[in-house]
């Protein structure tokens, strides 16, 4: 009656060399690699590059053990972090500005195992160490800035209808433009009508000006929003590949919010630094008119002239500029440091595309002799780096920005304009940074809980029912083996949580085999063969096992459902836990208990204590 | 080896008098040390930076927190953390301060002040996320209640689902009379240990029920009380036992896990210690109130011949 059909035995069979397979992955350890990827869209990362990175590394002298090719790039492996360090210098010297470089840390088991899929877990950044942002995107600030994109686009599209408004500005997140006499309005508004479809317009009458009141719609302000994080994770995107992180994560979390993952990151501040900058370029006429000694000296004293905006040099003097912006980020291609030829000075050369250089060119030819401010906007405060006078026309799209205080506020701000500006500023909800050796230290802590823990209950259950115990601690080292499998099949994010999660699911999951030894017991002393009482034991605790693992589940699911971050990682272990266990508990301990018991003839007694 | 050979049933039910009043003082004096002391909520709760230091000597916190004051941070503590060279620093919320400034505003400070320190770890919630956090934890916790109890209406019937709902509560709300008592940190690890013991103390209860069903049919003719005292007997030894080898595997991550999981595990250790005695002596008092019988748990078959109608 204790006979299992040979598929059982078979089924158990296979899930213990699938559950070898995929864990043991987990037992080689990382080493030191650099992975090489790039962050353009028409370079592929193919053979070829292969081939260059090997004859690169051949021709700098530096050993590799492994060089493969996946999904995410070229990845070469170390045996020591100072071979990394120096093949990645030598890397991104022979490969240029187009790949990013990064280290990182690649499983050191065989390529026929990774070639099953068979990797090790994957591990959170609390286990290896980097840093976890929530960034929300300020969207009141997107409407805003897109009112005053607007603002701009009514100015010139009027000036060239030749309209007479009074003026023009954004209140809020309408722009109001403001005329003498209304059938001028009428030209305005059947011009607004027909170019922008997505704005509202409205007529209001204020004394003697008639008032054109435009707004956007409701559609036109989610398709900003929308714009605004798909454009800010690019931005993301792009800011990081310049860090060089191995495997970022770089996720839009509901509507409004960003998450950014950079695992491994040594230099944390350095990081937040580059993430968390808002800036964007302006370029901005200096309003020369308005320029003298008494309207600078009120501007000071908070009197600022209409359309202007009153600032300070890095020199101290004063300048007034117009608010009307001429250029934004948006339409540099290419930006880096470099230093000026005549005066030695570090600069910013810029790249424009074609629109951006059309306008340039024809802002330039128009203001010869004037001052062009070039400001830097960071959370919502406007710095104003260089204003030199504009000495002739400037086509071809290159432009010098001056006025950099050294070359590393060069790099700061080449890299920034680089890789773009971001749609609307963003702040940082949440934080979690968690050092390299904290993370080392982290899975050492788990580990030693789950192994002590495991060994003090493997003492007690065989003890305490010898060799039904046995079975049992087998039973539980399976379960342990399975779920580590499982977890690296799946390559769940696993957490110190994840890890507590394994070792509290363990000390529950004995409960099953507590569950039917005990039962065992029972049967036996209530006159049963040993046999039968076997058969009695496992048949009536199943039901019990079953009704305790869907509560547990239960727990597990909500947990699940609502947790973030570390909690999430609790929870993913913990339900997996709950499968693996009522499979090693009922399923595979039977299986031995089959073995041990069911093929002999007579059975006196049955080991259990 | 065998620890518990018992001949005889023990007569829990007649002690159901003592045994409540023990619960009601117990869930009692936690309900006042909550309302009292109130929970010492984590930066995941309320929002606000807690940054983590270590430095290769033994750390001297007078001079850390005099390096932080002249920030003019406002209200920081600054404390040891498992170590006496980790160092645990906790400051408020800030407006118009992002948390990378901030962080690196005190990590400045401290090399400043000894340039040996390096960071381990840095939390920032902003309060709006401290709030979605709190809520959606309450909301967990809401959800397992109701999801267990109608498993459990589902499987067994209404009296026991609201009776081990009650006992369970009884655990949570005296981990966090706990919590509130000692000002231990409660924060989203602990969270995860308060809803895993709630999942984990149901067991206890469903593996008793489960006897007293299979007992009801067992014994047609036994009193109520007596059925339950004897399915509480029969499987006390496994409750023990398992809770037992559980208790060692939190035992170890208290002991090995580090700071991190030791609050996680205090947790786990108060709901399994009370887990044992709630499910057994405060679920089955309150299933014998609410009016359990043999009646209203065995359906199907038995109950069948009842509903012809009569000729």
């Amino acid at each position: 009656m204790n006979r299992y059909p040979l598929w059982k035995y078979l089924l158990v069979l296979t899930a213990l060399v699938l559950g070898v397979l995929y864990s043991v992955p987990n037992l080689f350890g990382e080493a030191p690699a650099v992975q090489v990827s790039t962050s353009k869209n028409n370079i592929s990362l193919d053979a070829a590059l292969m081939g260059q990175v090997e004859s690169t590394l051949k021709q700098a002298n530096i050993e590799f053990d492994n060089l493969f090719l996946d999904a995410n790039g070229v990845k070469v492996r170390f045996d020591t972090p100072e071979t990394q360090i120096k093949a990645k210098d030598a890397l991104q010297a022979a490969l240029g500005k187009d790949y990013v470089i990064a280290l990182n840390l690649v499983s050191r088991s065989p390529s026929w195992l990774s070639k099953l899929g068979a990797l090790p877990m994957y591990l959170g950044l609390d286990l290896r160490g980097g840093v976890h942002f929530l960034l929300e995107v300020n969207m009141q600030a997107a409407l805003t800035q897109a009112a005053e994109r607007y603002a701009g686009d009514f100015r010139s599209a009027l000036r060239k209808a030749r309209i007479n408004y009074s003026g023009i500005n954004r209140e809020g997140q309408t722009v109001q433009i403001r005329f003498r006499d209304s059938a001028e309005l009428d030209k305005a508004k059947k011009i607004i009508n027909r170019d922008y479809p997505d704005l509202t317009v409205k007529e209001q009458e204020s004394g003697n000006e008639k008032i054109l009141i435009a707004s956007l719609s409701l559609a036109s302000q989610k398709q900003i929003q929308e714009f605004a994080i798909k454009q800010n994770i690019q931005t993301l995107h792009n800011r990081i590949n310049e860090l060089g992180v191995a495997e970022p994560i770089i996720q839009q979390q509901g509507l409004e919010r960003i998450v950014v993952q950079l695992p491994g990151v040594q230099d944390t501040a350095k990081a937040k630094e580059i993430l968390g900058r808002t800036a964007t370029l302006e370029i901005r006429m200096v309003d020369e008119e308005k320029t003298d000694p008494v309207t600078l000296e009120n501007a000071a004293k908070g009197q600022v002239p209409f359309g202007t905006e009153f600032f300070k040099q890095r020199s101290g003097e004063p300048i007034l500029i117009k608010k009307s912006v001429v250029l934004t980020g948006d339409y540099i291609t290419d930006a880096g440091p470099g230093l000026d030829q005549q005066s030695g000075q570090s600069v910013v050369h810029v790249s424009l595309d074609s629109r951006g250089a059309g306008i340039f060119k024809q802002v330039t030819r128009e203001n010869v002799g004037k001052r062009m401010a070039i400001l830097i906007v960071e959370k919502g405060q406007a710095e104003v780096i260089t204003a030199p006078v504009i000495q002739e026309e400037i086509g071809g799209g290159r432009v010098q920005i001056s006025g950099m205080a050294n070359i590393r506020e060069a790099t700061d701000v080449a890299l920034l304009l680089r890789a773009g500006s971001l749609a609307a500023p963003m702040d940082i909800i949440e934080e979690r940074t968690v050092g390299p050796s904290m993370g080392e230290a982290n899975i050492e802590r788990g580990r030693h809980s789950v192994l002590w823990g495991f060994a003090a209950i493997a003492i007690f259950m065989i003890a305490y029912y010898m060799l039904f115990g046995t079975v049992s601690v087998l039973a539980l080292g399976i379960n342990l083996l399975l779920l580590v499998a499982l977890l690296s099949l799946l390559q769940a994010t696993l957490t110190l949580p994840g890890i507590a999660a394994i070792a509290l699911t363990l000390g529950m999951a004995i409960d099953a085999n507590v569950l039917i030894n005990e039962r065992i017991r029972e049967e036996l002393a209530n006159g049963n063969t040993p046999q039968a009482a076997i058969k009695a034991g496992y048949d009536r605790a199943f039901d019990t096992i079953l009704d305790s693992n869907v509560t547990t589940m239960i727990a597990g699911l909500a947990l699940f459902m609502f947790g973030t971050g570390p909690v999430k990682g609790f929870a993913v272990v913990h339900v997996l836990g709950i499968l693996t266990s009522m499979f090693s508990a009922v399923i595979v301990s039977r299986a031995a208990v089959n073995l041990i018991y069911g093929y002999r003839r007579k059975v006196n007694k049955l080991s259990i204590g | 080896m065998e620890f518990f050979r018992i001949k005889k049933d023990i007569p829990f039910m007649s002690y159901g008098r003592l045994t409540t009043a023990i619960s009601l003082i117990t869930f009692i004096l936690a309900v006042l040390f909550l309302a009292t002391r109130g929970l010492h909520l984590g930066v995941d709760f309320t929002g606000g930076t807690m940054m983590e230091v270590s430095y290769p000597q033994a750390a001297d916190i007078g001079k850390i927190r005099g390096a932080i004051d002249q920030l003019g941070l406002g209200e920081v503590t600054v404390q040891n953390f498992g170590s006496s060279r980790d160092v645990l620093i906790r400051l408020p919320v800030r407006a118009g301060l992002s948390s990378a400034q901030l962080s690196e505003q005190v990590l400045t400070a401290l090399k400043q002040a000894d340039n040996s320190v390096t960071m381990s770890r840095v939390e920032f919630v902003g309060p709006q996320v401290g709030k979605e956090l709190f809520e959606s934890g309450a909301l967990a916790l809401l959800l397992v209640a109701v999801g267990i109890m109608l498993y459990l209406a589902m499987r067994f019937e209404w009296r026991f689902a609201v009776a081990a709902i009650i006992a369970n509560m009884h655990d949570v709300v005296i981990i966090l009379g706990f919590f509130a008592f000692f000002q231990w940190e409660f924060n989203l690890t602990v969270l995860a240990a308060v809803l895993a013991v709630l999942g984990y103390s149901v067991n206890e209860s469903v593996v008793v029920f489960d006897r007293v069903r299979e007992n009801f049919r067992k014994m047609r003719k036994a009193a109520v009380t007596t059925v339950i005292d004897n399915a509480i007997t029969r499987t006390m030894s496994r409750t023990i036992i398992t809770h037992f080898s559980t208790q060692l595997m939190v035992l170890s991550m208290l002991l090995f896990g580090g700071e991190v999981l030791h609050n996680f595990s205090l947790a786990l250790t108060i709901g399994i210690l009370f887990g044992i005695y709630s499910s057994v002596l405060v679920a089955c008092p309150v299933a014998m109130y609410l009016g359990v019988s043999r009646e209203n748990l065995i359906t199907g078959a038995e109950k069948k011949p009842q509903e012809d109608p009569l000729p």
